[in-house]
């Protein structure tokens, strides 16, 4: 964790009245793992959405290696190292889980020889290689949209990372995985990413999981961030704890009533 | 069931040329459903990509147009069947550059509205075109060789059946090539495409492009096939038969468009000389009963009578 790699200053985006974004200001270290966590409409996703180029702010520079991105095209960004996975999987429905991930692999290298197979060695290797890191080999052979919700999320993340990129950016790496395996999966997940030497940004719900694998944790709240630091800090703020984790941890305690 | 194709393709071509000698008259109804199938090779790869062209009737008319107007400076198949399909490919960049821009319905009316434009400059332009009355295409020599009507129609039966092979297999390879796998993504997740890199537009204007060369093809074979073209050619009617032949042969394979050229023009032919008034009704039921029970095609029930999925 040593250099500035990703830095986003004064990023502001209106959808109509709602500020999704009202002034950002972070700087992502190259190397770390960095957790946004927030209730619903705090704007995690829109930030993720303004990095790789799917929104544009309405004012605002996001830098990435000391160039400016704003406003570049999806698939420029993505050259320049940047891979994004999604809240909901996407997938090609009618492939298998090794055809995705072969077409990742191939659009890294550029797609654009029409009469060499899909199939060929190479990208079957690297796709086998990728599914057997995150422990999907088993189900290569299946029609993404036959997997349940755990392997879809595992491969849309992996599909991202076949792309090879320095900042993978998450977007809940763990909803819609069974809470028994949410561990083993992040666990899996952390990993990869440290073998491969991914700075990652990920949106968390799970305070357990942003504990343990969070080297920093932004606080997103109304389109600002509203605290950054390491977990221990941060989650111990009482501000945090009944703005965001007392909602999130405790779903289920009722509030405590009024003296 | 990817194995069984080439075995069943060169079936297919045996059982072509067998019928071809057999019954003289049924080697033009088969040039022309070759001719079809070639064209309609194009609508299968788009439908790869989830979109249905209304409009493909304007690459057919196009290269038959072509092959009409250019033959008497440019008298030989070989030489006409390459302008047509360079014609054709250039029409559909220029076409493609603003229809890939749209999916679904919005694609499809699109094409129909160009090919209908094309239609009415073929009737309007009477001082050019001939209007209505079309254009009559002389037997021509065929890579330098001049020939007698018979052979003629025998040489072009054999390009036909050439290009249909050599076309099926250029396909198929684009197919399970990561551009044609990258097309059949536009269909389900095109937005991955783009956070992967690809981008979705220029995959589709790839596939619009050959659909348009093999359109420009089927068209100038057809042209020196029927050796009349007129402005029926890019008809609504028309591009609605292209569509129609490929759902009854079905999209899953580069044999599907021939299984469905040769289904439909034979069941037209014979149903139009039993049933003169009702043979569009039965073409019809057709491929009711395809759509209800086979609905991968012809080419699905192929696969599942050998044994195989379709894929």
């Amino acid at each position: 964790m040593s250099e500035v790699l990703l830095q986003a200053a004064g990023l502001r985006l209106a959808f109509g009245g709602v500020r999704a974004a009202d002034g950002i200001d972070l700087a992502v270290m190259g190397g770390e793992f960095l957790a946004i966590i927030g209730p619903n409409g705090a704007g995690k996703t829109t930030f993720i959405n303004m990095t790789t180029g799917y929104l544009r702010p309405q004012s605002g520079e996001i830098t990435y290696e000391g160039r400016r991105i704003t406003g570049m095209a999806p698939r420029a960004i993505v050259k320049l190292g940047i891979a994004r996975s999604f809240q909901l999987p996407q997938l090609f429905l009618e492939h298998t889980v090794e055809q995705n991930l072969a077409l990742a692999v191939a659009s890294r290298e550029g797609i654009w020889s029409p009469l060499a197979p899909l199939r060929r060695p190479r990208y079957r290797e690297e796709a086998h290689d990728l599914l057997e890191r995150f422990g999907l080999a088993a189900i290569a052979g299946t029609r993404a949209d036959a997997l349940n919700e755990g392997a879809r999320k595992l491969a849309d993340i992996a599909m991202a990372v076949a792309l090879r990129p320095r900042l993978l950016l998450m977007d809940e790496p763990t909803s819609g995985v069974a809470a028994s395996e949410k561990m083993a999966v992040v666990e899996t997940l952390a990993r990869v990413l440290r073998e491969a030497k991914v700075t990652a940004v990920f949106v968390e719900h799970d305070m357990d999981v942003v504990e343990r694998f969070a080297d920093r944790v932004a606080v997103w709240s109304q389109g600002r961030i509203a605290a950054l630091g390491p977990p221990q800090e941060v989650l111990a703020d009482p501000a945090v704890q009944r703005d965001v984790i007392g909602i999130e941890r405790h779903p289920a305690t009722p509030e405590a009533p009024h003296a | 069931m990817r194995k069984i194709e080439p075995i069943l393709a060169v079936l297919l071509a045996a059982a072509m040329i067998a019928a071809a000698i057999a019954a003289p008259w049924l080697r033009f109804v088969l040039t022309i459903a070759l001719a079809k199938g070639i064209a309609v090779l194009g609508i299968m790869l788009l439908l790869r990509a989830g979109q249905v062209s209304f409009g493909h009737a304007l690459y057919v008319a196009f290269g038959a147009y072509v092959v009409a107007f250019l033959a008497p400076r440019l008298n030989d198949a070989v030489l006409l069947l390459a302008a047509a399909a360079v014609g054709a490919g250039l029409l559909g960049l220029l076409i493609g550059l603003f229809v890939a821009r749209y999916r679904q319905i919005f694609f499809g009316m699109l094409n129909l509205a160009m090919c209908m434009v094309f239609y009415s400059l073929l009737e309007k332009l009477y001082h050019i075109t001939r209007g209505s009355d079309g254009i009559r295409v002389e037997v021509m020599p065929v890579a330098g060789q001049a020939l007698d009507r018979v052979a003629y129609e025998w040489a072009i039966f054999g390009i036909a059946l050439a290009l249909a092979l050599g076309l099926g297999i250029l396909l198929r390879l684009y197919l399970s090539s990561p551009m044609g796998e990258a097309l059949a993504g536009i269909k389900t997740r095109e937005t991955r495409l783009e956070f992967m890199g690809v981008p979705a537009r220029g995959v589709l204007l790839s596939a619009y492009v050959i659909s348009a060369v093999v359109g420009g093809i089927g068209g100038a074979l057809i042209a020196m096939t029927s050796r009349h073209v007129t402005p029926l050619l890019s008809y609504w009617t028309a591009s609605g038969e292209l569509v129609f032949i490929a759902i009854l042969g079905g999209a899953g394979g580069v044999l599907g468009p021939f299984l469905g050229a040769a289904a439909y023009e034979l069941i037209r032919v014979y149903a139009a000389a039993s049933f003169a008034d009702a043979w569009q009704m039965i073409l019809g039921a057709a491929l009711l009963l395809v759509i209800l029970f086979a609905p991968g095609g012809l080419w699905g029930m192929a696969g599942r009578l050998a044994g195989g999925r379709g894929r």
